[in-house]
């Protein structure tokens, strides 16, 4: 008697324990190695960090959660194989991941077909413009980093300038983009070059925007090496006007390859995460970036990127939504999603709506100026 | 190769195709299957050109190019719907190869290669750059075929992987009667014949520059189909698929299957292309694996899996 009691009840702890264990699978398709690894490395990592922490904290509503992750080397072709993957095979809730735009578009019509969340690590505007109904992004369009920097230079009484940009996805994406919302702004571009992504001089370039009358500031939309060359030839020349970059190069990396000397002076719009302590008391971000900062370094041993924070902002959005939707319906978790509302992340503080899939506004952006290699922020 | 073996060899791709479709456990492997059939697709085009004729080409992802970028393009700017847009990207493909062929296939082994390679480059170049009319490297949205609604009308309903595998496998079929008959052509026996020696080709009369191009032209339309297919299968196409790792891998499934087999490269573009889906458990270490079976393949089976494999079962050993 004393035994099958012992024994319902084990199987009854063991029912319980198991319902509880009732995982909640999330699905993420990531750009891990390849060119675009640079994004997708430190996303990969910020995924299974934070998993691991949510699990060790009990899970959303006590369900743990279950981490499925691809690495598409930054092939469309393949994200598109993965997110089909994900979603018939291994039956995922929701999808983060896209590293890149051409990763992320190819996701969309899976997700979209099947009614999958899906939030994007990606750039690009057309992501969430038009807006579609699963498909949500964290990191800030090209287009507001252009308007940041505008709103900077006509804070500065700058109206005409010259940019060299690469012609790369990324440089290419935001020299249109720029150009599009400059006469808004009251800028007029009067010079305009462009430069390879493996070109290893921008000399000749810079010294035709430099001898081009009127240019106030150089503005260079690039990514990767590009712009540290950008800045080291700017030097040499003794060009002295005001330089700015893209949020594409914000990280300390950039002013290593760049040079401290060099990169004197550069300004560009970056996020929260960049300074994490030099963000004052009380600014909501705070707390979040510190947080994320610390443990992801502490794990890791290497610095936090931006774009790790996307990941970071995305898992969040997820389970913020998972856990108020109450269950992991993927309708339930896309109208959760939607109606997020002033969820504050690394990259800024996110509020959707039907017609607003980004969340974001320019004040997610800190203009940050380099002063002797450290980053400062000017606004 | 007998017309009875041609039909064996049709018979056998057909029963794999119309079987497998019962132990998928999900919708997925309809998407891996169509890939796959994809893959072979263009990979036969190798196989008449490489295996039959005896010319290399690093640069076939360009015809790739092509023929998916008809599918966005075409649809778009000409008002053509998109299975039209599979012929015209055939049609310039086709055109391009015939162009471009001329020249540079009188030169031989490893000048052809860099030359070939050259022009892959630069279709993946014109594709990245042109940003106006291709959306630059962030790529642009292939329009639907509409054959679905077409068939629901008809009461017959799909799923998008069900439909994909079944059109990719006809589509694939129909390649491989091309090939093989090719094969067993007076075509196909002068493409074989300067493959073994071009100058003994040349004294018995066969017009050595025009069946090379003739190969390189019928292989540019494989690949340019393919491209189509995998444009209109994903709904979003990049420079990607023009890309030099696409016109390596081409030529990896080729060699890794038989090259001169047409169910070789089917078999090869099936084992690179499940590879890397299986391997994903081994997560880093999936590069390293991939290469070493490759390395193996090459090295106890040389002539290539199939080849190698009917050889030792026929017991003339390798």
């Amino acid at each position: 008697m004393k035994i099958t009691t012992t024994a319902l009840a084990t199987l009854m702890v063991l029912g319980i324990a198991s319902a509880a264990h009732a995982d909640i699978k999330l699905g993420a398709s990531l750009s891990a190695s390849g060119g675009a690894a640079f994004l997708g490395d430190p996303e990969a990592k910020t995924l299974e960090m934070l998993v691991e922490e949510v699990n060790a904290n009990g899970g959303i509503n006590g369900e743990e959660i279950e981490l499925v992750l691809y690495d598409d080397g930054g092939d469309p072709n393949k994200a598109r194989t993965f997110a089909t993957r994900l979603v018939e095979d291994d039956e995922v809730v929701a999808i983060i991941g896209g590293s890149t735009t051409g990763t992320t578009m190819s996701i969309i019509s899976v997700a979209e077909g099947e009614g999958i969340p899906f939030i994007s690590l990606a750039g690009a505007i057309q992501i969430i413009d038009p807006v579609r109904e699963f498909v949500f992004k964290t990191p800030h369009t090209d287009r507001m980093a252009c308007e940041k920097i505008f709103a900077d230079m006509q804070k500065n009484g700058i109206t005409k300038i010259g940019m060299i940009s690469g012609t790369d996805g990324f440089g290419a994406s935001m020299e249109a983009q720029c150009k599009e919302v400059a006469g808004s702004h009251e800028i007029e571009i009067l010079a305009q070059e462009t430069y390879a992504p493996q070109d290893a001089d921008m000399t000749p370039q810079l010294t035709k925007i430099k001898s081009t009358d009127g240019v106030q500031a150089i503005l260079n939309p690039g990514f990767g090496q590009g712009p540290a060359i950008v800045t080291r030839n700017y030097a040499q020349l003794g060009i002295e006007l005001p330089l700015y970059q893209s949020h594409g190069v914000a990280s300390d990396g950039f002013i290593e390859l760049a040079g401290a000397d060099a990169a004197e002076g550069v300004r560009l719009p970056g996020t929260a995460l960049l300074i994490a302590d030099l963000i004052e008391e009380g600014d909501p971000q705070k707390d979040v970036v510190t947080a994320y900062t610390t443990s992801y370094e502490e794990k890791y041993g290497e610095d936090v990127s931006t774009f790790g924070g996307y990941a970071h902002d995305a898992f969040r959005l997820m389970v913020d939504a998972i856990s108020r939707a109450g269950s992991d319906d993927p309708s339930a978790i896309r109208d959760a999603l939607e109606a997020t509302d002033g969820l504050v992340g690394t990259t800024g503080t996110y509020t959707f709506s039907a017609d607003d899939h980004l969340g974001l506004d320019l004040s997610a952006f800190r203009m940050l100026e380099i002063r002797d290699g450290e980053w400062v922020s000017i606004d | 190769m007998t017309a009875k073996q041609k039909w064996i060899q049709l018979g056998i791709l057909a029963v794999i195709m119309l079987a497998l479709p019962a132990f998928f456990p999900s919708g997925y492997y309809y998407r891996v299957g169509a890939l796959i059939y994809v893959n072979a697709l263009s990979v036969i085009g190798l196989v008449v050109l490489i295996g039959y004729a005896g010319q290399i080409s690093l640069g076939h992802a360009g015809f790739a190019g092509i023929g998916a970028y008809a599918c966005a393009l075409a649809p778009e700017h000409l008002g053509l719907h998109p299975a039209l847009a599979v012929l015209l990207g055939a049609g310039v493909s086709a055109l391009m190869a015939l162009l471009i062929g001329r020249p540079i296939l009188r030169l031989k082994g490893y000048y052809l290669a860099v030359a070939t390679l050259g022009f892959g480059i630069l279709v993946s170049m014109v594709l990245s750059n042109e940003r106006s009319l291709t959306g630059g490297p962030d790529g642009m949205a292939v329009p639907d075929i509409g054959l679905r609604p077409l068939l629901r009308d008809m009461g017959l309903r799909v799923s998008g992987g069900e439909f994909w595998y079944a059109a990719s496998a006809l589509v694939l079929l129909l390649g491989a009667w091309i090939a093989l008959n090719l094969h067993q052509s007076a075509t196909g026996r002068a493409m074989r014949a300067l493959h073994g020696s071009e100058t003994a080709a040349r004294t018995v009369g066969i017009d050595v520059a025009r069946f090379k191009l003739q190969a390189f032209v019928i292989s540019a339309v494989y690949a340019s189909v393919a491209g189509s297919l995998l444009a209109l299968q994903n709904g979003f196409i990049t420079p990607d698929v023009a890309g030099f790792m696409h016109s390596v891998e081409m030529v990896t499934m080729a060699v890794l299957g038989g090259v001169g087999s047409v169910l070789g490269a089917t078999l090869g573009a099936a084992i690179l292309t499940l590879l890397p889906q299986v391997l994903t458990v081994l997560a880093d270490y999936e590069q390293l694996v991939l290469g070493f079976v490759m390395i193996l393949v090459m090295i106890f089976l040389p002539l290539g899996l199939l080849p190698s494999i009917t050889a030792r079962f026929r017991g003339r050993g390798v």
